[in-house]
């Protein structure tokens, strides 16, 4: 796996003890990597399987011959996926489509982008894209060197002609043939079928054109359209003309709105005690807002929790510990004395020590046998803490989340950001949502707490047992307490992650870096090389006092300091006047780097005169 | 049809047809080739992108590959003359040769001396060859301005009810008697053929609606003959056909689903047009609230409307006489990236870090068709961007962030 060799590299330098440590770190890294992929398969499998089904029908009810199917004969089936707008993801989506495709419906299956084949006018490269895609698979799949089409123009109808020997040739049953077993029990003639990536990018001439020259073939060539659609079905209509789209037999399929699939990313990655590795709440934040302010892209958010991942376990030593629990309590007993001292230096620690007695600080601060026996029983409570909140959790959002504007937020992440911060029982929302808790009537709170009892089952059973006895008493009394219990089990097991106790080894809490990485600011970040070189270079010559600029930086970060210090129009020759430390052909340079940035531009006033374009008019 | 005969015999160089959608142009042509089994060759315009993808499929259709394949990679008019006199001679022809070429309006989009040539190809070729264009605009609109051979103009007339009603007729379902079906399309042609005479069109909802016109017959309830009880039931279905199917907003898979459902959940099935939500991350929405402002007010405005201090400005202070007409009837106006984000960021209420995502937004709103770029793909420097979405849907994006988007239009103050 790619991603381990990655991780491991980072470790190479390290010395050859700590290489089992890597290894098993590196398995671990896999098991979240394969677990994001298999769970954003797993998200497409509804649509995908739809689509799937789709496909097969048109396939057979082409071979029917009653009445109605002959008179749809002359329509192409297409499907109009609808997925959203977060572009980045799509690719994926269709790759795994025509995978399933080529492996359980038909062999040939062309992808087509708008940007390969969307030239003015170039109607033919569209056609030639289709070809040669179905020409390249043609030679994958079957081995064969039977017929190359090096025509000079690539048409439909040598697609045509290509597509009857190929079919009746799998009819006659050449020996040799490699299909997959689905394709054979199959219809005998599997449809063709074109992938339009990006519809609404398509230029609609070329679209069209495409179309009409189709629906000149399909009754020799059982073609089929997947139209993919970022915005909304109706762009179908404004870019095909009726003439047109009359042709099509469109069916809709609508796929999960980006953020359901968000939802399900976060329970399934984060809302659960599988991985210790866990973000804090100015991350989940950073990743959260990246998402939902910007690009709706569930790709870059899991890209994002897998930075985070490398970073915390390239940064944080202590990080060995952060694993399974028998593997942690393991690698505990294997730390050295330099580990030993870190975890010394960890502020949650830290708060710890001073809690204990002064007997047992000296012993902890001192001793590193009796530090190891500590610490297991802390990684204990870590993982205990771990596997009570999530359920907690779940149960609050049940609660809370049906209320009346929703005090406690709608989603559950909205919550796990709440608990993550403070504690969730001092907050004004929570004291607010108890009181309409407290207002609800009889059988609707009932039905909720049923529902937290069967998220609750496996970790507090023997709690509810004794909840449910008592459901005949008068139900003033009783809804009171069960709130109480409720409230109890927030205050016991909500408590933010940073209280407890070596939270560092499991929460990463960079969200700066995070934030840096995905989040580029292009235009910071040159105002941030040129005022400070150093940053940038690593040259010490660089390093100065606040505000000033060194001798030795380049000749760029002067002129950009001396520009900063005029008005809004400058002046070359009394700039130059002041500057007697370089020439004016490397000023002239400089300058013109300046303007290639887009920090001033040339006025056309006076020659030699320039105008700045940034910080407005001072 | 006679008189198309006789024309055909006495071998014109070139015969021009005329006639709107689905009158028969290419039927008849067809047919009659077929039937008298004259030579020819049958080219569709849409599907030759190219002049030589033409001459390729006429060569090989008349001479075989070995033909088609002399032609060089990319064939000129000269080159297809000069292997088609040389092909001729060798295979001279017994009958007259007929090119038959569909859509040959696009005919006017290619070279200019392509039509004229064509039309005058006998003399080219030498060869007992006849051109038939057939085109759903008159002959008037062809003629390019230097001059040309002028083809034998016929017309296709459109079809008259009665016609439409016997060809309709012709395709019946197997199960059913002759005169049933025709009274079916009798009914059929009574509802639509006041909006719809497009033969296609009318074939397709005869044969979407007929397994609803023959339900209550299975079910046993009627008679084949009793015509006006069978009226009575399949009115309804027709009228709500034509609000969905004509548009094609409902495919006629989904059509049939839904008359098998049988209405259980009225207006579930929604069509094309209904989808027209669209969810957008935070920020985009406001770039394209920011693109919409740009594109419908005038610069000169953006002072009032985006800076707290603005004075006293009235609207009839700045109103110029040009100006009296909506903006919105005008149309979206082209702006500079500069003043879309300084919109932006005025419009929007938090500070914002001026990231490489929110251009990157910005690019793929452009390929959303949610904006378009009016400058030149390589200008780089200062490039302009149009808004492309209407009042409804701006308004439907502003009302989920909680924008007053009226508020600020100039059309509205």
């Amino acid at each position: 796996n790619l991603w381990s060799l990655i991780f491991q590299g980072c470790f190479v330098f390290k010395p050859s003890a700590k290489k089992k440590k890597t290894l098993s770190l590196g398995e671990f890294l896999t098991n979240v990597f394969t677990a994001c992929k298999v769970l954003q398969d797993e998200l497409n499998r509804n649509i995908l399987d739809s689509l799937l089904d789709f496909t097969r029908k048109c396939s057979s009810t082409r071979q029917h011959s009653d009445w109605a199917s002959q008179m749809r004969a002359s329509e192409i089936p297409t499907a109009a996926l609808v997925l959203g707008v977060n572009v980045p993801d799509h690719d994926m989506t269709f790759q795994s489509l025509s995978d399933l495709l080529q492996q359980s419906v038909t062999p040939y299956v062309a992808s087509v982008q708008a940007k390969e084949c969307g030239g003015k006018g170039l109607r033919g490269s569209l056609m030639g894209t289709v070809v040669t895609v179905d020409d390249e698979e043609e030679e994958e799949a079957e081995q064969t060197s039977a017929q190359h089409h090096k025509s000079v123009h690539c048409s439909l109808s040598t697609l045509c002609d290509w597509y009857n020997t190929k079919t009746k040739k799998s009819n006659t049953g050449t020996p040799g043939k490699k299909r997959s077993s689905p394709v054979r029990d199959g219809p005998q003639q599997p449809p063709v079928v074109i992938i339009f990536k990006d519809l609404e990018a398509f230029n609609p001439r070329v679209l069209q054109d495409f179309i009409l020259i189709c629906s000149r073939y399909i009754e020799r060539l059982p073609l089929m359209f997947i139209f993919g659609i970022a915005t909304s079905p109706s762009t179908i209509q404004h870019l095909l003309p009726h003439s047109v789209s009359s042709l099509l037999c469109i069916e809709l399929f609508q796929s999960l709105s980006c953020t359901q699939h968000l939802a399900t990313v976060i329970d399934k990655l984060i809302l659960t005690k599988q991985f210790p590795f866990k973000l804090n709440g100015k991350v989940m934040q950073v990743l959260i807002s990246i998402f939902l302010y910007h690009d709706f892209s569930v790709r870059k958010f899991i890209k994002g929790i897998q930075l985070a991942l490398l970073e915390h376990f390239h940064s944080q030593p202590l990080s060995v510990l952060c694993c399974k629990k028998k593997e942690a309590l393991l690698n505990v007993m294997q730390l050295d004395h330099l580990d030993l001292e870190r975890i010394r230096h960890l502020l949650s620690f830290k708060r710890y020590v001073e809690k204990q007695e002064p007997r047992e600080q000296v012993d902890l601060l001192t001793d590193d046998t009796h530090l190891k026996e500590v610490c297991q029983k802390l990684i204990k409570d870590l993982h205990k803490y771990h596997k009570n909140y999530y359920p907690i959790l779940r149960c609050l959002h049940t609660l809370t989340s049906s209320l009346p504007r929703y005090p406690l937020g709608k989603q559950i992440r909205e919550l796990h950001l709440i608990c993550l911060e403070k504690n969730v029982w001092e907050s004004e929302d929570y004291q607010s949502a108890m009181k309409l808790l407290k207002m609800l009537a009889k059988d609707e709170l009932i039905a909720l707490l049923q529902r937290c009892a069967e998220i609750l089952q496996p970790t507090l059973l023997e709690m509810n047992e004794s909840r449910r006895a008592k459901k005949l008493s008068p139900f003033e009394v009783l809804r009171n307490e069960a709130l109480e219990f409720i409230d109890s089990l927030v205050k016991s097991h909500l408590s933010p992650p940073e209280s407890q106790v070596l939270n560092e080894v499991c929460y990463y809490t960079s969200s700066a870096t995070v934030r840096r990485h995905l989040n580029a600011t292009p235009r910071t970040s040159i105002q941030a090389a040129l005022n400070s070189p150093f940053y940038y270079l690593q040259n010490d010559r660089l390093k100065t006092e606040d505000g000033t600029v060194s001798n030795a930086a380049p000749d760029i970060c002067i002129v950009y300091k001396l520009h900063l210090e005029c008005g809004r129009l400058i002046t070359f020759t009394t700039e130059m006047l002041f500057l007697s430390l370089f020439s004016s052909a490397r000023f002239i340079r400089a300058v013109s780097e300046l303007e290639f940035l887009g920090f001033i531009k040339s006025t056309k006033q006076k020659t030699d005169h320039v105008a700045r374009l940034t910080w407005g008019g001072c | 049809i006679k008189h198309f005969q006789t024309t055909i015999t006495c071998n014109y160089p070139s015969i021009f047809i005329y006639g709107h959608r689905a009158s028969g142009k290419s039927h008849v042509m067809h047919v009659l080739l077929k039937e008298l089994e004259l030579p020819h060759a049958t080219v569709s315009c849409v599907e030759c992108v190219s002049v030589a993808l033409l001459f390729e499929q006429v060569l090989l259709s008349f001479f075989g590959c070995d033909a088609a394949s002399l032609l060089p990679r990319s064939a000129s008019l000269s080159d297809f003359v000069r292997i088609y006199r040389q092909q001729c001679s060798q295979s001279p022809a017994k009958q007259t040769r007929y090119i038959v070429m569909e859509k040959a309006e696009l005919l006017r989009d290619t070279d200019a001396n392509l039509l004229p040539a064509l039309l005058r190809l006998q003399e080219l070729v030498e060869d007992n060859v006849t051109i038939i264009l057939l085109s759903e605009i008159v002959w008037d609109k062809f003629r390019p301005n230097t001059g040309c051979f002028e083809p034998l103009l016929l017309h296709f007339p459109d079809y008259s009810k009665g016609e439409l009603h016997t060809i309709l007729s012709q395709d019946r379902h197997p199960s059913y008697s002759d005169e049933f079906y025709s009274s079916y399309i009798n009914i059929l042609l009574g509802v639509f053929y006041s909006v719809c005479r497009d033969l296609r069109e009318l074939r397709h909802l005869a044969a979407l609606n007929f397994s609803k016109f023959c339900e209550p017959l299975e079910e046993g309830k009627v008679k084949e003959t009793d015509t006006h009880k069978l009226w009575r039931n399949i009115e309804p279905h027709l009228k709500k056909a034509m609000q969905t199917v004509y548009l094609r907003e409902v495919s006629s898979v989904q059509w049939e689903q839904m008359q098998q459902t049988e209405e259980k959940e009225n207006g579930a099935l929604r069509g094309l047009s209904a989808h027209t939500h669209v969810e957008l991350p935070y920020y985009s929405k406001f770039l394209l609230i920011a693109a919409y402002l740009a594109s419908y007010n005038p610069a000169r405005t953006d002072k009032r409307f985006f800076l707290k201090h603005h004075g006293k400005i009235r609207k009839t202070n700045f109103l110029k006489k040009n100006e009296k007409t909506s903006n919105h009837l005008l149309g979206p106006k082209p702006f500079p990236l500069d003043r879309l984000l300084a919109i932006f960021y005025s419009v929007v209420d938090s500070r914002v870090a001026p990231t490489a995502s929110i251009f990157s937004q910005i690019s793929s709103l452009v390929t959303l068709q949610l904006l378009t770029q009016v400058s030149h793909d390589d200008q780089l420097d200062a490039p302009k961007y149009k808004c492309a979405v209407s009042m409804d849907f701006i308004c439907a994006i502003s009302r989920t962030v909680n924008f007053e988007i009226v508020k600020y239009l100039y059309d509205f103050l």
